[in-house]
């Protein structure tokens, strides 16, 4: 399963990370986010220990989402050691993020 | 082998499904996303029996109402589809599956600007779903491209959050129906720009502004954060092209009456085809789903 990241918790989960970390912005209200779900769970877990992947709701984590200036959902964001380092905007393949965290 | 194969799970492929289910037709719904493109749809005030539901409601609704007549739902996207003996074989992402009949319903894409930072600014203030991105463009200036219904609905739903939306549209006059052209005149948020193009989006980081090219080729500035592309769609019809089903000259799937394609086995339904004189919209997608159940039960008895 993926995880959840909030405002609360980015800095901790996200930034500090030693691992490379994958997150989903979405919204209840967004039809391509819900769709995203579930190929999201599955990335997490056939990524397994080598990256975090996790959730952001938009809607309850306005902060985290203004700051990396999302303004579309969903937008996926590969960080690492802080930084990020690959956006990518709408629904995509599982197969596509995983590849992607792989290369990060 | 399963009787029948739908490929698509918006109003066209879940209405199949409700009737398939009751003709106890054996069938699997493959789609990427349940609801389809309803999802991206904020409001729906002209759908029988529903006042006013949102999209992604009444997606869901019909969802709850496939699965209690014992319909299955695979969100899977569908790769390739084959002739086999007897039938049909459809590859997708994670399995294949068999059947002796297809309903090809995947509905249609977003069409594109093709313009200069349209791409570059994609998420950054370009999108093709206000449903999804207007809540971020709360109080600021907004563009929509456009004059159907989507365009309309856009500006509409836009307005009710931002006191600057412009719509732009190409021709002298909108194809909206009547009742959304008399909303979006008597809003006092809403400016509508006539016989004018899209030339350009500009900004640094994020869309600043939004360069209009009037009949006479003069360019007018339009200060925007964010521009909503609601200039109408193209049908997702490669794999069928692929078989060699026929399609018009727009792309869309030729069908007869009973919703068959120009190949025996495979019909089709919803916003991809040429029925329902081209009017794109849920009760006649659904409608469209229950014509071909009932044409795939009487050819497969």
């Amino acid at each position: 399963m993926a995880l959840e990241f909030t405002d609360a918790n980015f800095e901790e989960e996200v930034l500090k990370s030693e691992k490379p970390v994958l997150v989903d912005f979405w919204a209840s209200w967004c039809g391509p986010c819900q769709m995203m779900s579930p190929v999201i769970d599955e990335v997490a877990s056939e990524i397994g220990d080598v990256a975090k992947v996790g959730k952001l709701n938009v809607d309850e984590n306005a902060e985290s989402a203004q700051k990396y200036g999302v303004m579309s959902i969903p937008t996926i964001i590969m960080f690492k050691d802080g930084k990020n380092v690959k956006q990518l905007v709408g629904a995509q393949a599982k197969e596509v993020l995983v590849e992607e965290l792989k290369n990060v | 082998m399963k009787d029948l194969i739908i490929l698509g799970a918006g109003p066209a492929g879940l209405g199949a499904s409700v009737y398939a289910s009751r003709y106890q037709i054996k069938h699997v719904i493959l789609g990427e996303e349940v609801g389809g493109y309803l999802n991206e749809i904020h409001k729906i005030e002209n759908y029988l029996g529903f006042e006013a539901i949102s999209g992604m409601e009444l997606g869901m609704k019909m969802k709850a109402h496939v699965e209690s007549l014992g319909g299955t739902l695979k969100q899977e996207t569908a790769l390739k589809i084959e002739k086999i003996e007897g039938g049909f074989k459809v590859t997708t992402n994670k399995e294949e599956y068999q059947a002796r009949s297809l309903l090809y319903a995947i509905g249609t894409s977003a069409r594109k600007l093709n313009v200069e930072g349209e791409k570059e600014f994609l998420g950054k203030g370009v999108s093709y779903c206000a449903t999804c991105d207007g809540p971020f463009f709360r109080n600021k200036k907004v563009v929509v491209v456009g004059g159907g219904n989507s365009a309309a609905m856009a500006a509409l739903m836009l307005a009710e959050q931002s006191n600057n939306v412009t719509l732009v549209h190409r021709g002298k006059e909108l194809s909206c129906s009547p009742n959304y052209f008399d909303r979006m005149k008597n809003s006092e948020w809403i400016t509508i720009e006539y016989n004018k193009n899209i030339a350009r989006v500009e900004g640094a980081n994020v869309v600043e502004r939004i360069i209009l090219k009037d009949e006479k080729d003069e360019e007018i500035v339009v200060e925007a954060n964010g521009i909503f592309v609601e200039i109408g769609s193209i049908p997702n019809q490669q794999m069928l092209v692929d078989l060699g089903v026929e399609i018009n000259k727009n792309g869309f799937i030729v069908t007869d009456q009973a919703q068959l394609t120009s190949i025996e086995g495979i019909y089709a339904a919803g916003d991809i085809t040429t029925n329902s004189n081209g009017f794109r919209q849920i009760i006649t997608a659904a409608a469209e789903g229950a014509v071909a159940a009932l044409e795939i039960f009487k050819r497969l008895k």
